[in-house]
């Protein structure tokens, strides 16, 4: 291989022996709430699921609803095509994930937190359930009071999307809601809730470990700190990485690509696709491209036409179904592609659908929805005829 | 209060309202489809998006509240692009074969269609063979999966108005459904056929199962005999589907139109009404005598109404162990069917077999109820077909009949005269009312104690009420009634009658009597009365329903003076033998899954 | 009552009689018999006093709460892009050629339910086989087809 050139970062695997997850809750909670909302607010944290909401505001929004009960929610729905760091959190630094739950309790006021995995990772449950009950036991022994508890999934990529999440937790379909009101202020069981990504919460806790300024001290001023990317397609090094946010995607290509990288899809099925002409001047980050982390490398044997087609197979069959820009819109994107293809449609069909997309953008309920224009239209326009021939 | 510009138009409202709701008042109408004003907002066809500045999204204006300095477009050049999609693709769902369809002209898609003039359509079509099976299999409502635009107003309906869930939202992404409970057929399920969710549906997927060309057919068979019977809610609805308002009250122009039409008597379900009073009013003292004096613990209080059949399958299905306490009252349009075919065809010399009996309806739930097996105590199907008002409308046009220049027309008689007391059985309260009006005066012969026999207490919209009243100077045979609170309470919509149910099961409610219809506001807001319907509708029609009461000479139904002829020439007496025959009937467990 | 009837008010018992507890109880039917027979919505539905289309509309959302009758193994290869580009398609011919079903087809003898899913989170080890809860990564059609073999053995 080639000399690494991106700095490699080791906060959310790391583990520091003096001071562990259980022992960061017990000198956090020493502080007051506010304290720790500035040190969140201080760090930069923006949400790793992939919204990049910042943390600490979010936390702040809660804690000011007045509410008896308020609930802290892990979104362990790791379904993004592409992205599977959460799986690997899970299931090596589980307790780290419990203390920013813990910790964010204690900020909103919350008694109960729930740890919400998908289905896909059922195998991970009765680990998760040890851990989460040692953890629990530990938490009545120092005499906080917050406990821990795992729900999970059963196969539905849109129960990622927090309210629809809640609509699961609460026994329905996973349907997202109308927004406002937003989950910090009716959430689970319409009350006052915190929902916070996997590495989010990790993040959080690290940044009770070792305080805001060696978090913000990497990336860049609007993408502080770093992140876990899943690297997965044509590199010899497929994984989980953790780097700085904020990198060129050059380097990024130069380190994991296999020579002869023709794109990457930045954020998974619901990001956007980057062409190889575009390599130099793409920024991972808020300031360029979020991602969720997963950067999915295609070299030049790839057809973008198949890559589309099953971006848009997925989202036509996870769309939960209830609005109709993405119902419907999925289908005709889908079925429109193919009908191009097959030449059923003439080229120029391709704006239209381009067209369609950018309603979906802006009329979809929910992310989901909005989101599919990004893959489609980054496709379509940088390979263009590749979609038609 | 909060100040907001819509259009540019500068404007002030209450908090929490909707972006929708502040259009309206500014005139301006934003479209919507899965929105309805009985209904919890769903926010899901996102057609009634618009656009505020400084948004990246579009706001669903039906989900989204109003905010302080908030400035509003409701046709944007992005809104009209948005909407046009969403159409667009609404209708590449959609079966759009809207010559063939039972809702073409009163289907809010096609409307919204033709208000946008789409050319060739853009989109694929993606109607799959296997969603044009039509669900056929209900006596009262047919379902057709190739119309449905997924708004989910059925399911919303079937669970937030009537809480019976028969239907439900399935499968997720391009395989979601509206359907039953594992795809079973709607009669096979908890469907209770009140046609709420037909009275929401925006399109054609859900309509009433219609005899029309049976009835057509029965008219021009000069071997028939076709009576028809006009039900009370009818009345003041009829107008709506005919180009008049709402609350119009057009019963002699609607006698004029059947008769027009080719019935051979036009005969009305309020005259039977009257007689429900006579059978239910001395079924309900008869129990009241043998709980309280007999001290029989077999018999059921509180007594409940039978007349709506939504109602009495809904009874059927989820509350089995309260069957007895449904009064054995066979409905007014059963109780008619039945003496239809026995005494009046007796009496007018006319074969029972050669008879054919319509009745014109608010209500789905009767088409059901007339093909029960215990409705056949004439010998023969008591009642053959079943109209809603929607029904008879098309009809009417269908005969081109100016409705609207017809002269009142008077009912045949006997089995046409009614009472003030039976064209309230229309609306929630209404059976209680005029059950309390003859009953009271049985009791005590005196009138109820309300001015101008106005039982307000059991009147209005409230989903469930209450009212006591207090039996003083009884006579005689009614000394044990002497002093004793009757405790009466109302319920309309299933969701609201469940409440009740719940009440009664749980041993905290002490009635005597309870009146419940299925519908929301009763009759005058049943599942086959004209579309649209929304509270102002239905208070409308109320209003004209004691409007019609007020207008009548006679206003108990003990004084219907038919009602007695029929005692003296046929029945003898209420609960007498023949009663039990012909006007009573029994009731079955059904599987509540 | 049933074994169905039975384990579903164990879970009811467990997890609560209110809505917040159906999809609990239906991953636990589901985690026993592999799908959710008519029964047992209905057993549920009666347990949690919801309607039974309300329960069946909801468990069809999840892909994993089947209201389809499967056999006692359930083999799921993940279909979603990397794992197409790691040679999804060669597992599935050669799992459908081996139990001579097609994918949404379950054997003769009831042992298995050929199955595709979306995503399953193994994108860096594709193609990736998901056998009831257990993950099989970096599959090739050969290791597949041990796999359901020893499977095969563990099931009578």
């Amino acid at each position: 291989m080639e000399q690494k050139q991106l700095k490699k970062i080791d906060i959310i695997f790391g583990w520091d022996d003096k001071c562990t997850p259980i022992q960061v809750v017990e000198k956090t909670i020493k502080k007051t709430p506010e304290n720790i909302i500035l040190d969140m607010i201080d760090s930069g944290l923006k949400g790793r699921g992939g919204a990049g909401f910042p943390t600490g505001l979010k936390w702040k929004f809660c804690r000011n609803e007045d509410s008896d009960t308020k609930y802290v929610i892990c979104n362990a729905d790791e379904g993004e095509p592409g992205t599977f760091k959460d799986r690997e959190i899970l299931d090596r630094v589980p307790e780290k994930i419990f203390a920013g739950m813990t910790i964010c309790g204690f900020v909103i006021g919350a008694r109960e937190g729930y740890m919400y995995v998908r289905g896909e990772y059922n195998f991970m449950l009765k680990a998760l359930d040890k851990k989460i009950e040692l953890f629990n036991k530990q938490l009545r022994d120092l005499k906080v009071d917050f406990q821990i508890y795992l729900r999970s999934g059963s196969g539905a990529y849109v129960c990622g999307e927090e309210s629809a999440l809640f609509e699961s937790m609460e026994g329905k379909r996973g349907e997202p809601r109308n927004k406002p009101p937003y989950p910090t202020v009716a959430g689970y069981n319409n009350k006052p809730t915190v929902i916070n990504n996997v590495e989010t919460l990790v993040y959080t806790s690290e940044i009770c470990r070792m305080g805001p300024e060696q978090f913000k001290a990497l990336g860049t001023k609007d993408s502080r700190g770093s992140k876990v990317f899943s690297v997965s397609g044509d590199t010899p090094i497929a994984g989980i990485y953790e780097l700085e946010l904020g990198m060129p995607l050059k380097d990024f290509v130069e380190e994991f690509g296999d020579g002869d990288t023709k794109a990457i899809q930045v954020g998974g099925a619901s990001g956007h696709c980057v062409p190889r002409k575009k390599f130099n001047d793409t920024i991972i980050g808020f300031e360029g491209i979020p991602t969720g982390g997963s950067m999915m490398i295609f070299n030049s044997s790839r057809s973008m036409y198949n890559v589309l087609h099953d971006y848009l197979e997925f989202f036509t069959e996870e769309s939960c179904g209830q609005c109709t820009p993405c119902r419907i819109g999925c289908q005709q994107l889908l079925k429109g592609i193919e009908a191009v293809k097959k030449g059923e449609r003439p080229p120029t069909y391709l704006d239209d659908l381009k067209r369609l997309t950018s309603t979906m953008k802006i009329a979809a309920k929910c992310g989901l929805g909005q989101s599919v224009a990004n893959p489609f239209t980054s496709i379509v326009d940088n390979f263009r005829e590749e979609i038609i021939y | 209060m909060v100040n907001l510009k819509i259009n540019n138009t500068p404007i002030q409202v209450e908090e929490g309202t909707t972006i929708l709701e502040a259009a309206k008042r500014l005139n301006f109408r934003i479209p919507t489809l899965c929105n309805h004003p009985d209904l919890t907002v769903a926010g899901n066809c996102r057609v009634c998006v618009v656009e505020v500045k400084g948004a990246r999204l579009l706001a669903a204006s039906c989900a989204t509240p109003v905010s302080e300095g908030m400035e509003v477009n409701t046709n944007s050049e992005k809104v009209r692009i948005a909407r046009k999609h969403i159409l667009e693709l609404l209708l590449s769902e959609h079966n759009a074969d809207c010559t063939k369809c039972f809702k073409n002209g009163h289907c809010e898609l096609q409307e919204l269609a033709s208000e946008y003039r789409f050319g060739d359509h853009i989109f694929i079509d993606l109607v799959k063979a296997k969603d044009k099976i039509r669900d056929i299999s209900s006596p009262s409502i047919s379902k057709d999966a190739s119309k449905c635009i997924r708004c989910q107003r059925c399911v919303r309906t079937c669970a937030e108005l009537q809480s019976v869930c028969a239907l439900a939202v399935a499968n997720k992404g391009d395989h979601q459904v509206i359907t039953t409970f594992m795809n079973k057929p709607l009669n096979d399920v908890v469907c209770t056929n009140c046609g709420q969710c037909i009275n929401r549906c925006p399109t054609g997927a859900l309509y009433e199962r219609n005899y029309i060309e049976d009835v057509w057919h029965a008219i021009y068979d000069p071997n028939k005999f076709v009576v028809v019977e006009t039900a009370p809610a009818t009345r003041v609805a009829l107008g709506e589907d005919l180009g008049l308002d709402p609350g119009m009250r057009v019963t002699g122009r609607m006698v004029s139109a059947l008769r027009k039409m080719g019935f051979n008597k036009v005969l009305d379900t309020d005259f039977t009404a009257d007689l429900t009073i006579m059978e239910e009013g001395t079924e309900l003292l008869t129990r009241l005598k043998k709980a309280l004096v007999d001290k029989d613990e077999t018999v059921k209080l509180p007594m409940m109404t039978s007349c709506s059949p939504g109602w009495v399958k809904f009874q059927e299905h989820m509350y089995p162990g309260l069957l007895d306490n449904l009064s054995t009252c066979k409905s007014p349009q059963q109780m008619f069917g039945a003496l239809a075919k026995t005494y009046y065809a007796d009496k007018i010399n006319i074969k029972a077999e050669n008879m054919v009996v319509v009745s014109i309806m608010p209500c789905t739930a009767k088409k059901f109820e007339c093909n029960r097996s215990e409705m056949r105590d004439s010998g023969f199907k008591d009642v053959d077909y079943v109209l809603t008002t929607r029904e008879l409308a098309m009809m009417i046009k269908q005969a081109g009949i100016e409705f609207e220049k017809l002269e009142d027309g008077n009912y045949d008689s006997i089995l046409g005269q009614s009472t003030g007391a039976a064209v309230i059985f229309g609306t929630t309260g209404g059976v209680m009312e005029a059950a309390l009006r003859t009953a009271y005066e049985i009791i005590t012969g005196n009138e109820v104690p309300f001015t101008n026999l106005n039982i307000k207490p059991v009147r209005g919209m409230e989903g469930v009420k209450e009212a006591s009243i207090k039996i003083k100077n009884t006579k005689p045979d009614w000394n044990f009634l002497e002093g004793v609170e009757l405790n009466v309470a109302v319920a309309h919509g299933l969701a609201n009658a469940k409440l009740l149910m719940d009440a009664v099961n749980s041993g905290k409610a002490n009635y005597h009597f309870i009146e419940v219809m299925g519908c929301p506001g009763g009759c005058i807001g049943g599942g086959g009365q004209p579309i649209p319907t929304s509270a102002e509708i239905r208070k409308r029609r109320a209003e004209a329903i004691y409007a019609e009461d007020m207008g009548k000479p006679i206003r108990k139904s003990h004084e219907n003076p038919e009602v007695t002829e029929v005692y003296n020439e046929y029945l003898s007496h209420p609960l007498g033998h023949k009663s039990h025959e012909l006007l009573h009937t029994h009731y079955k467990v059904r599987n509540r899954y | 009552m049933t074994n169905t009837e039975v384990l579903i008010h164990e879970l009811v018992e467990k997890h609560g009689k209110t809505r917040n507890a159906l999809m609990p109880v239906l991953q636990g039917v589901v985690a026993r018999e592999k799908f959710l027979s008519e029964e047992a919505m209905i057993a549920v539905a009666r347990e949690l006093d919801l309607s039974a289309a309300d329960v069946y509309g909801t468990a069809s959302f999840y892909t994993f709460l089947d209201t389809k009758p499967r056999g006692k193994n359930i083999l799921r290869v993940c279909k979603t892009i990397s794992c197409h580009m790691q040679g999804k398609d060669a597992i599935i011919r050669a799992i459908e050629d081996h139990l001579m079903v097609k994918v949404g087809e379950t054997t003769h003898d009831k042992k298995f339910t050929l199955l595709t899913a979306n995503c399953l989170g193994w994108c860096h080890k594709g193609p990736v086989l998901l056998i009831n809860d257990e993950v099989f990564p970096s599959m090739t059609p050969e290791k597949a087809i041990e796999i359901i073999e020893d499977f095969s053995k563990k099931t009578n």
